[in-house]
């Protein structure tokens, strides 16, 4: 596997995860974790459904714990942070999540200027302008009066970005943004994910299994599979890589070393069994 | 024999887990710096939802209760000629017992229920998470202001239930069976005893917003965020305050009037 290298400073990688398990219950979800997200870049997280790329994303921030091992975050191991120092370094993350989870009693401009009115005190005509500022880098200043149940779900999660770019932050964390959007939506939010990075430098970690979308955009990939990362990659070199858990899920083979079937007892047997 | 000692001693454990969890939360929630200034607007909001929301059930329910017992206390005190006395049983059973309780019963169907739901949703659909994220504690944002707003609304829509209460025994019995009102009013106001009855009441009452309040506050909190989860939370919210307040009414009434 191709290890993502950082060469300069250490603090270079905005995230590092050193040797990190996590487990729910008895069941152990990551053994011995490796990963680095450099600064300024944008790092896909791929693998297939239920594989515990959304629990990554918590675990980085700080949402979850791990059993064992390190998650830096600018050089701070999140999982040892005091509750009030892990909400200090939280607001330099945020986290798309999935369904936007936008607050559904507040309009879209009121979601967008939660977290500035939590955390500045700025005057409102200057909020005002941040919010509005903010809503037209998504697309959706003209949407600032509705509220979330009259939003489709691509507008939804651009409303959400909106959001999570209110207060600059270093790192955002994109949970499957892909999901479920029609041709348009997605390549709106692909654009923007692109966007961000470049204009404002952000940080940006995409879990997805959309494997297209995501390497047109994504400078590093990694594949999560069995409990750890199984390859790792820019777009061109996950695409050469002959490893056959990374072809069958690059190139989407319904059989390979994730079966098709279900484990289950011999076919004839099961069968025989309901004749008798 | 030892596998049903086992189950009960599990339970017994899982319960106190349970209270203890549900303990953190509410320190969580109420302990830590002020915050009036982002606080009040969510106050506001909330005292709107869980007080102003619930004043027409418990107006209504509060009325035809007063009225019943009037009625049913009529033909019970005019077999001894005691007719006079109406008012009195009327309002010592509305503050001593029915006030408090019924309106417990009926804000935890009602208001308890909706924070349950409300908060079970916001959990499935992950906007405490976000806030979360957000560095935002979802704790003090939106646990805190609904707990003060079932502490405080509670006893007022008990004394709004009992008042109209009243009103509803006195039209029944001054207005439809022709009791003279000086001698309705006056058996409430020699009989009723400020300390005795009227801050009893309220301490009961206090008491009941508290559990029902952070019951259905915890059971939201606690949901699994599917929609059975939500289904069941709901359910456990208006079935356990209900059991816990009627408990508590037992415990608190051989308390205060033994």
């Amino acid at each position: 596997m191709t290890e993502l290298k950082s060469n300069s400073t250490k603090f270079d990688n905005l995230v590092e995860i050193h040797d990190m398990s996590f487990y729910r219950g008895a069941r152990p979800i990551y053994k011995n974790m490796n990963l680095t997200v450099p600064k300024g870049k944008i790092i896909a997280i791929m693998g297939p459904s239920g594989i515990g790329k959304t629990t990554l994303l918590k675990l980085i921030g700080g949402q979850l714990k791990p059993q064992s091992g390190k998650i830096l975050f600018d050089g701070e191991n999140i999982p040892t942070l005091s509750r009030s120092r892990l909400y200090e370094v939280r607001k330099r993350m945020s986290m798309l999540f999935q369904s936007g989870a936008l607050f559904t009693d507040l309009t879209v401009f009121e979601n967008v200027a939660y977290p500035l009115r939590e955390h500045l005190n700025l005057p409102e005509p200057v909020l005002r302008n941040l919010v509005l500022m903010k809503l037209q880098s998504v697309g959706l200043r003209g949407a600032a009066n509705l509220m979330p149940s009259e939003l489709s779900g691509g507008m939804a999660r651009r409303a959400a970005l909106a959001r999570a770019i209110a207060l600059d932050p270093d790192l955002i964390m994109f949970d499957e943004p892909f999901a479920g959007q029609d041709p348009i939506s997605m390549g709106v939010i692909v654009k923007l994910i692109a966007e961000i990075n470049q204009s404002l430098g952000l940080t940006c970690i995409v879990v997805t299994h959309d494997v297209n979308e995501v390497l047109s955009i994504a400078d590093y990939a990694y594949i999560v599979a069995e409990k750890h990362i199984i390859a790792g990659g820019t777009s061109e070199e996950l695409r050469q890589n002959d490893d056959m858990r990374v072809k069958q899920f690059l190139e989407g083979l319904a059989d390979g070393p994730v079966p098709f079937h279900y484990p289950a007892e011999d076919y004839l047997t099961d069968l025989s069994r309901g004749i008798s | 024999m030892l596998n049903i000692l086992a189950r009960i001693g599990q339970s017994g454990i899982n319960f106190i887990a349970l209270f203890g969890q549900a303990g953190i939360m509410l320190f969580g929630a109420l302990v830590g710096k002020p915050e009036f200034k982002k606080q009040f607007p969510l106050w506001v909001k909330q005292f709107y939802f869980v007080g102003v929301q619930s004043l027409t059930i418990i107006v209504v329910s509060g009325l035809f209760i007063g009225m019943v017992l009037a009625l049913q206390g009529y033909f019970i005190l005019t077999t001894f000629s005691a007719e006079a006395s109406l008012g009195m049983l009327v309002a010592l059973a509305l503050l001593r017992e029915l006030g408090p309780v019924v309106a417990g019963l009926l804000f935890a169907g009602r208001a308890g229920s909706a924070l349950t739901a409300e908060i079970g949703l916001m959990k499935a659909t992950e906007q405490l998470s976000s806030m979360e994220m957000m560095a935002v504690d979802p704790l003090r944002r939106i646990i805190a202001p609904r707990f003060w707003a079932g502490f405080f609304c509670l006893p007022f829509l008990t004394a709004i239930f009992i008042a109209v209460g009243i009103l509803g025994g006195a039209l029944v019995g001054v207005d439809w069976k022709g009791i003279d009102s000086g001698f309705f009013w006056s058996s409430i106001q020699n009989n009723v005893d400020w300390w005795h009855d009227t801050v009893n009441c309220f301490i009961k009452s206090f008491a009941f917003s508290i559990a029902a309040t952070w019951i259905a506050l915890f059971n939201g909190y606690n949901s699994l965020p599917t929609s059975e989860g939500i289904s069941k939370a709901t359910t456990s919210t208006v079935v356990y305050s209900s059991l816990v307040i009627l408990g508590l009414d037992f415990i608190l009434t051989s308390l205060m009037f033994s």
